[in-house]
């Protein structure tokens, strides 16, 4: 078993199954909204733009870039092999952020550069699977 | 500039003791600072017939000390709710709801006595898209948008350490600070990095501690014990509960709204300000301050700290007490903004900063959730 059995995982409540049942599939979806249709995330029952309740779930290209981020030198449980680590903010290219981990490369101020190119990955949190990024065309 | 005072801070007071105070569960706290504000304010607590309280329910401090007020104010937004206390209770006093409101703060930061716990539930929002990520609180997620500020304005890791630099010179003046001894830009480089780019000294101390104020109506405020610290602004903004979805990472949306409602209100401009503060969980937060409040341009900030502008001397004294970087930080810091902005109105100031009849305290809550601003004058500001 893997060092990431012990980190933090989510409890999902029913506004947010839907996403961690695509993660578990492999699959990074958000919600879309019909009328004005901007997508968005976190998951929410009405779209925050225009409060519309009209709104769909859709798989996402998986595609982001690298918003911003920083590198944790004290570790979270489950981290603590990754010290230094990169707690990051990536911008999907349907337009939401999220906060995730970077992978697959060196966790180094060398090695992140803002903008750069990333796709989405998964990896467990105790019985949940969460999105996390890697370099665009760095397999794992 | 001719501002109207919406009510007035007749009692101000902090805890006797701050640091380290272990001997005093959170409550105590709360009650320590809460019967030095009355006395400030020449009341008793008969007279207080109104608490506002975060931390602990207003109805957990009013019990406690044996008042039954008629107004209760819980806004809870995270270490600015103290400034949005004085926003409501002032408004509350005018429609009548009370005539003395008691906002109280105490908090057990370091000890960790009577105090709530800190990690999140896994459900919570919090838990679900954040913490799963190995995020160790506010110092691994506070300054998240410090490198794109870097990247997009220019500002450098030196500027960012000179917020630190700069308010250890005011509060090696302050005999109650938790650190004075002054520090160097190489000296906090060499501080152990918490989380890049944040280093020891660029994260606020953890104390314990509280404050408490006392607001009342204009009418009478001139006839306590202190000179009355006008209320001439108020503003309350809000912007995420998560700092992932901030709309701008290298904007404060709830600085910048906040400040716009209080200085309107005081139909201010920010060169009528004597004196600032501005809430310093970590190094960022001044820098982003000066820039959302529009004290100076987009990218300016840096320099501006830098070359001592806010440091003793300078044309804009800011966070005069040493800041929650150097003078304490109990977890929910903007209760010490009001009472220094106070202390400095009454020229009771520990570092004292000459002539000041204007004052701007600009909190944060939670990581860029919300904000409350305050603008605080003398007698001599009034229309
Ligand atoms: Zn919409």
């Amino acid at each position: 078993m893997s060092s990431s059995a012990a980190k933090p995982a989510p409890r999902p409540t029913p506004d947010t199954a839907p996403y961690f049942e695509a993660t578990k599939r492999g699959e990074l979806c958000i919600q879309r909204c019909q009328r004005c249709e901007r997508a968005y995330f976190y998951p929410r029952s009405s779209c925050p733009a225009c409060g519309s309740t009209d709104v769909v779930w859709f798989t996402t290209s998986g595609r982001a870039r690298l918003h911003t981020y920083m590198l944790s030198y004290r570790a979270a449980p489950g981290f603590e092999d990754q010290v230094p680590y990169a707690i990051a903010i990536v911008e999907l290219a349907e337009g939401p952020r999220l906060m995730t981990n970077i992978v697959g490369i060196p966790n180094t101020p060398e090695h992140l550069v803002l903008d750069m190119e990333l796709e989405v990955d998964f990896e467990p949190r105790g019985e949940e699977m969460v999105p996390v990024f890697r370099p665009l065309g760095v397999t794992s | 500039m001719s501002p109207k005072a919406l009510g007035a801070i007749i009692g101000a007071a902090e805890t006797e003791r701050l640091g380290t105070v272990p001997e005093l569960s959170a409550l105590e706290l709360h009650a320590d600072a809460a019967r030095r504000a009355v006395a400030d304010a020449g009341l008793t607590m008969a007279d207080i017939d109104g608490v506002a309280s975060a931390g602990h329910t207003p109805s957990a401090v009013a019990h406690y000390l044996g008042i039954t007020p008629s107004y209760l104010d819980g806004t809870m937004v995270g270490g600015c709710s103290y400034l949005v206390h004085v926003r409501h209770a002032v408004a509350a006093i005018a429609a009548g709801l009370a005539k003395h409101v008691l906002i109280t703060h105490g908090e057990s930061g370091r000890s960790r006595v009577g105090a709530p716990p800190r990690w999140p539930d896994p459900s919570s929002q919090m838990g679900q898209f954040e913490v799963p990520y190995g995020v160790l609180g506010p110092p691994t997620m506070f300054p998240m948008g410090v490198l794109r500020f870097m990247a997009e304005t220019g500002l450098t890791h030196e500027q960012l350490a000179s917020v630190a630099v700069a308010q250890r010179r005011w509060s090696s003046m302050v005999p109650r600070a938790k650190f004075r001894d002054l520090i160097t830009v190489e000296d906090v480089f060499a501080s152990p990095m918490i989380a890049y780019p944040m280093h020891l000294l660029e994260c606020c101390v953890v104390t314990d501690g509280g404050g408490a104020l006392v607001v009342s109506a204009v009418e009478g405020a001139a006839d306590r014990p202190k000179p009355p610290v006008y209320v001439l602004g108020t503003g309350e903004a809000m912007e995420t509960p998560l700092v992932s979805q901030m709309e701008d990472f290298t904007r404060s949306k709830a600085f910048r709204l906040s400040s716009q409602l209080a200085f309107h209100q005081a139909q201010i401009t920010t060169s009528d300000v004597d004196h600032l503060m501005i809430y310093d969980a970590f190094a960022h937060l001044p820098i982003y301050g000066l820039e959302d409040l529009g004290f100076v341009g987009r990218g300016e900030a840096g320099a501006f700290i830098e070359e001592g502008n806010t440091s003793p001397g300078g044309s804009l004294p800011m966070n005069t007490n040493g800041g929650g970087l150097s003078y304490t930080h109990t977890g929910m810091y903007g209760m010490f903004l009001v009472q220094e902005s106070v202390r400095q109105l009454r020229g009771e100031a520990a570092a004292q900063v000459e002539g000041v009849e204007l004052s701007v305290a600009q909190g944060v809550g939670g990581m860029f959730m919300a904000a409350g601003c305050l603008v605080l004058g003398t007698s001599a500001t009034l229309g």
